[in-house]
């Protein structure tokens, strides 16, 4: 078996146990982006020499008995994670020469975890998408099928971690860009408890939803990256006090007594019939362990996609106001000061992230803020308290992550709001702030379903070990992509 | 088509406030998407929400203090980088203050 094979836990393990170097298993991955990204198109920029001095810095952690849970094992970070001295585009034109002078907080902590940093990871134009077939660059590709789409915004993050490229990645979740993603690559995808992460250095889309979180193969790799990646900052003034996120009783779960609420909303006619079927399956079988399931109403949900589509672009319509070409990136000349701005905007933005502007400069001008963006923050929070009451009777609430398998690259562009439809699962718990996580439960047409479990506020580690106890529950090994 | 449709004027006039140059073709064709998205937001205004506090953030925190410490800046010449126009070491920015 090849390295690239082998799941975070498994490379920890051999690092440690000096079976094998650091060096060789970044080189392993290196190898293979080299040889194989052609096709998945996931990576925008490959940092081979900084990944290699990452790898030396480790092997002297694991030489010096410094190491921790990860040292040596090589990450992928989406490339809206601002990386010190290494282009970070947000696939976006309007970025493309921009180079951070500085670290994002958890490319810190993946230096003093010793996780060398392979590169960047494709995404749809600043987060803004659900393919990853919005980025000015290219759209990357499922493993699965390399006709279809990874998913997104965090497509590349998926893909790499789906195409063996890379052990682990970050993408940054803002109403479902990890777990959407991870759920049409059959992989694991968490978004953390909002504020268990720092955004500190993640280019702003969403600030009050957006959370930097982990991908993997499986709950515990991923568990072990949410350790090393949280944390409380002072430079991130929503990072919580007692941010840091424990992986260690990650295994010491059990399905026997566990409650499940089931959403009635969530398993309805938008619901693909067989995504919907292999999730029934899945929740037989975890029946039969001992989980317990009963169907809820959360009627606020309806509301979800109307209520992300104006928070988020009113967000991102003030966020995106730096991106003037004065202080980012390249200048177009218009007519005056104004014309010049507006010129830059107008020809290195994307269409998803204009309309998006236009569509929270809409929300947010006089006139119109009390009837959509209040009115959304006020359906906001019907939301989250219908999730939280649910948090009072059960462990978590479980549905399917995405309405849909992996669809052809090209297949929604025509259908917007189609597009828009498929985060229709995964916004809630960006609405609440709440921790949710997408793991595989089955294939549908021979393509991966995923399941999503969404806990209350700070009840992340036991959100990991109930999802640790599916993923036994349901007893099936890791699934790799056919063409593998 | 929502209650609240945009008029190709106010599209223009959203645009302009968005600080975004769209050419006549581009323009149609969001003031088409505007339209939809404003239409799909109709949902919402049926909802009965009177008293409801609104929620602005995921996880509210109250005011988040630091002790006013002087930290390192950034080198100079590492920030000149990132400029698109430079000269003798400073930043060239366009004039924002016309006649």
């Amino acid at each position: 078996m090849s390295l690239t094979q082998l799941n975070a836990t498994e490379l920890a393990r051999s690092l440690r146990a000096r079976e094998v170097s650091a060096r060789e298993v970044v080189d392993a991955f290196l190898s293979r982006i080299e040889s194989e990204d052609a096709h998945y198109k996931s990576f925008l920029t490959v940092d081979a020499e900084g990944a290699r001095r990452d790898a030396d810095a480790a092997q002297a952690l694991l030489d010096n008995g410094k190491g921790g849970p990860l040292t040596g094992v090589p990450v992928a970070l989406k490339d809206n994670i601002s990386t010190n001295g290494l282009r970070t585009t947000c696939a976006s034109k309007i970025l493309d020469t921009y180079v951070p002078p500085f670290d994002a907080h958890v490319v810190e902590r993946l230096h003093a975890a010793g996780c060398p940093v392979l590169g960047k990871t494709n995404l749809d134009e600043f987060a803004m998408g659900a393919s990853c077939e919005n980025s000015a660059y290219f759209p990357s590709r499922n493993p699965w099928d390399t006709d279809l789409v990874p998913g997104g915004s965090s497509g590349g993050s998926a893909a790499a971690v789906s195409a063996e490229l890379a052990p682990l990645s970050l993408g940054s979740d803002t109403g479902g860009s990890i777990r959407q993603p991870a759920s049409l690559c059959g992989i694991v995808g968490f978004k953390p408890t909002y504020g268990r992460v720092s955004r500190y250095g993640l280019v702003a889309f969403g600030s009050s939803l957006d959370q930097i979180g982990p991908m993997g193969r499986n709950v515990e790799d991923t568990a072990l990256l949410a350790e090393a990646i949280s944390g409380h900052d002072a430079m991130d003034s929503t990072s919580l006090p007692n941010a840091a996120i424990s992986a260690a009783e990650v295994k010491q779960g059990t399905l026997k007594g566990k409650k499940f609420a089931l959403p009635k909303e969530l398993f309805a006619d938008e619901i693909d019939a067989g995504v919907r079927e292999c999730v029934e399956l899945a929740i037989e079988t975890l029946t039969r362990e001992g989980a317990q399931f009963q169907e809820v109403s959360l009627p606020s949900i309806a509301y979800g996609v109307t209520t992300y589509y104006i928070i988020a672009p009113a967000e991102a319509s003030s966020n995106l106001a730096r991106f003037d070409g004065i202080r980012f990136g390249p200048r177009l000349e218009g007519e005056g000061h104004i014309g010049n701005v507006a010129e830059t905007r107008g020809k290195l933005f994307g269409p998803e992230v204009k309309l998006r502007i236009m569509v929270g400069t809409y929300a947010l001008s006089a006139g119109y803020y009390d009837a959509y963006y209040l009115r959304a923050q006020q359906v906001r929070a019907l939301m989250a308290a219908e999730f939280e009451q649910s948090f009072q009777e059960f462990d978590a609430v479980l549905s399917p992550t995405s309405p849909v398998v992996a669809f052809p690259i090209g297949g929604l562009v025509d259908d917007p709001m189609q597009l828009k439809l498929i985060d229709f699962c995964t916004i809630p718990a960006n609405m609440g702030g709440f921790p949710s996580i997408s793991l595989p439960c089955g294939l549908s047409n021979d393509l991966p379903v995923g399941m999503l479990l969404t806990g209350p506020v700070m009840g992340d580690e036991k959100l990991l070990q109930t999802a640790y106890s599916v993923e036994r529950g349901l007893g099936r090994d890791y699934r790799r992509p056919p063409i593998l | 088509m929502g209650w609240m449709s945009i008029s190709l004027d106010e599209a223009r006039h959203v645009a302009k406030l968005a600080r975004i140059e769209l050419d006549g073709a581009e323009l149609m064709s969001f003031q088409g998407k505007l339209n939809a998205l404003l239409g799909h937001f109709e949902d919402i205004q049926h909802l009965d929400v009177a008293g409801v506090m609104p929620k602005p953030h995921a996880v509210s925190l109250s005011n988040v203090f630091a002790d006013d410490v002087p930290g390192a800046c950034l080198p100079r010449e590492v920030t000149l980088a990132l400029s698109a126009e430079t000269k003798a070491g400073l930043h060239i920015v366009p004039t924002i203050i016309e006649d």
